[in-house]
């Protein structure tokens, strides 16, 4: 029987803060590596202040926020071989920008037009996941299902602190370590689910300690820290890889936007941490980093930031350019060989409708 | 062709297929080393291996969920709920991905997952061994839901599921798992979704069941001084309408039945059909002789629970005074 998994409970840095805590490094990356992570940070920051501008105009529907988490996004994604799958939720619905998904498809999924629907074999990246933690156990039968093939692929699946109060988490988690199924379980602890706090979702001092229960190995990483999150998400595909199995990690920040764009958190949240979870937000800080390395000025500052704009800019344009859906997807799609009541069903509603 | 049990037919079908197909994968509760709490996957642990015959944890949202995965992974999975009443914890995966993850993708990823589970009363078990829950999974859209009553249709219909692209559930009437012996045809066997058997033909009245309640519309069907059709539906969803329409519009006479709560019961929507499609065959009011809408009941009076013979032939003969 093996001996209970230490938890680190400390949070893994790598940024300093400029001053008295010096910065870090991270084994193996180089400039361009580096500069890889801002462009991405950059994409997935840009794509979601567009997104709640674009909600604000009424040219998306209901939009759930990331602003603050792009860290844990980038950080774990830049861990990822092209062969790993991606198990989003909501949250990291614009994750797939990352694997080369143009913006109009992730756009069109929050306009609720089916544009916005992928295959998810298309870029290794499932569909968004709307109900919480039931997507974890997707993530583990296609890590599991892998490993039997004898494939490499690991799979990640994103989720919240709430989530770890689900059952689906928990029956994922352990049956991912049964089946030894080379799954990273990346929970990015944001301090709230919607109005609940951590404090309220759980007695366990950290999310990493649940981890200890299905003998899953786990990290605690500061989730505003883009390289400490690679790093530690590194070393679980590693452990992956090698037939180890699953990994928690557990990445910590705190919820500086609203939990979506319909949730007003005046009424709930502590506005003092997040003017100070604002200050200190993950884009600024690895702008710092990249600075006090020389690897970055305001010139390619603005150069990748216009780039990042322009590409939101033609992806609503293109989303907005879509033709209004038939009503005859209604009965497409859901099954290979539809009953012969959805033909009759159509017929009469265009009867009705016209068209 | 050799006689065989239906649970025997059932275990059949998942040999045949699994070695037809090798992304065929068995996984559930026990399925392994105990071959099954009811037998149905004997055999399969030692034939195929550990990795083929699954015994999972005892986590049934995680194995239908972890089966959705298994498919992105391009399997074929059969998962097994060891009973109708322990596949509640899966309905959240039932339908909040299972029917909805094919059409969520534009159509462009399939998911030919099969469920299958022993379900239905009359064996004298504890709570929660004895549900009836067709209708929660018929309700689901993007999910099929078929129930064999003879041991050929468990084979064949079985296969047909591991075959079908969409997800599909299976329901094995367990009251007569040991009781219902006939022929089953050898090797390959498949009976497409969407087809009803005509048992018997009659000309006066119709008796439409499925599973278990497919004998109790027989040995009703002797008893009456009718000449009485039999209808075995054998798939709900899809239905086969015509076969339904059909026989009503020879016998004008309908009494459905079911073991599972009256109320929005498939019976139900089966009586809904009738009356947007049958209006001017009918000679009389559609009847359903169906469980009550109560907790299924302790087994020292589920006797008086379950549609029995009696119950049935009462219907029958209501209807046949109308």
């Amino acid at each position: 029987m093996a001996s209970t998994l230490p938890v680190e409970h400390e949070l893994r840095r790598v940024i300093g803060d400029g001053a008295a805590v010096p910065d870090g490094e991270v084994d193996g990356l180089g400039e361009d590596d580096y500069l890889a992570l801002y462009r991405s940070l950059v994409l997935l920051r840009t794509y979601d202040e567009r997104s709640v501008i674009y909600h604000r105009q009424g040219r998306i529907g209901t939009y759930a926020i990331y602003w603050g988490h792009e860290a844990m996004q980038v950080g774990s994604f830049h861990a990822l071989g092209d062969e790993d799958w991606i198990f989003p939720s909501y949250r990291e619905s614009a994750i797939g920008l990352l694997r080369g998904m143009p913006p109009e498809t992730i756009l069109s999924w929050w306009r609720g037009h089916p544009a916005g629907w992928w295959n998810p074999a298309d870029y290794n990246l499932a569909s968004i996941c709307v109900p919480i933690a039931t997507h974890v156990p997707h993530a583990v039968g296609l890590a599991w299902g892998k490993r039997l093939k004898g494939e490499d692929a690991c799979a990640i699946a994103y989720f919240g602190d709430g989530a770890t109060s689900e059952g689906a988490f928990h029956e994922g988690a352990n049956f991912a370590a049964v089946m030894r199924a080379p799954v990273i379980l990346f929970c990015n602890n944001n301090g709230w689910a919607i109005s609940t706090p951590v404090s309220a979702q759980t007695r366990a001092q950290a999310l990493a300690d649940k981890a200890v229960g299905y003998g899953i190995p786990s990290a605690r990483v500061d989730g505003g820290d883009v390289l400490a999150v690679f790093e530690a998400t590194r070393e679980a595909v590693a452990r992956g890889r090698a037939g180890e199995g699953p990994t928690f990690i557990e990445a910590v920040t705190y919820r500086a936007a609203p939990h979506a764009t319909a949730d007003d958190p005046s009424a709930y949240i502590d506005a003092e941490l997040v003017a100070e979870a604002r200050a200190n937000e993950c884009l600024g800080r690895y702008e710092g980093f990249l600075r006090r390395q020389g690897l970055l000025d305001d010139t390619l500052e603005q150069e990748i930031k216009g780039s990042a704009a322009d590409l939101m800019r033609a992806g609503i344009a293109a989303a907005e350019a879509q033709p209004a859906p038939d009503p005859g997807l209604l009965f497409e799609h859901a099954l290979v060989d539809p009953p012969a009541s959805f033909q009759t069903d159509l017929s009469e509603l265009r009867r009705i409708i016209g068209g | 062709m050799a006689e065989r049990f239906l649970v025997e037919a059932v275990n059949d079908a998942l040999h045949v297929e699994m070695e037809r197909d090798d992304a065929v994968l068995v996984l559930g509760e026990d399925v392994g080393r105990a071959g099954g709490v009811f037998r149905a996957t004997a055999g399969l642990l030692d034939r195929f291996g550990p990795d083929r015959c699954v015994d999972t944890p005892l986590a049934e949202a995680g194995i239908l969920g972890s089966a959705v995965g298994l498919c992105m992974a391009g399997f074929r999975p059969v998962c097994e709920m060891q009973y109708d009443a322990f596949s509640y914890p899966c309905l959240d995966q039932l339908i909040t991905h299972v029917g909805r993850y094919r059409w969520r993708t534009g159509g462009k990823m399939t998911f030919p997952l099969t469920i299958r589970m022993p379900y239905g009363g009359g064996v004298r078990a504890p709570e929660l061994h004895d549900d009836s829950p067709e209708t929660y999974y018929v309700h689901t859209p993007g999910i099929k839901v078929a129930i064999p009553a003879t041991a050929a249709d468990a084979k064949g219909l079985l296969a047909a599921a591991i075959r079908d692209p969409d997800p599909v559930v299976i329901l094995e009437p367990k009251l007569v798992y040991r009781t219902e012996r006939s022929e089953v045809p050898e090797g390959e066997h498949v009976v497409p979704l969407g087809k009803a058997r005509l048992v018997r033909e009659g000309a006066d009245l119709t008796l439409v069941g499925y599973g278990a309640m497919v004998s109790v519309c027989e040995r009703a069907a002797d008893e009456l001084d009718a000449s009485v059709e039999v209808l075995d539906l054998r798939s709900l969803k899809p239905l086969d309408e015509e076969a339904l329409l059909a026989s009503v519009r020879k016998t004008g006479r309908v009494v459905l039945v079911q073991e599972a709560p009256r109320t929005c019961g498939y019976a139900a929507e089966l009586a809904a059909i009738l009356a947007e499609k049958a209006l001017l065959d009918l000679q009389g009011p559609v009847l359903r002789v169906t469980g009550y809408d109560v907790p299924y009941p302790y087994w020292s009076i589920e006797d008086a629970y379950m549609p029995s013979v009696a119950r049935v032939v009462d219907a029958a003969r209501r209807l046949l005074e109308f």
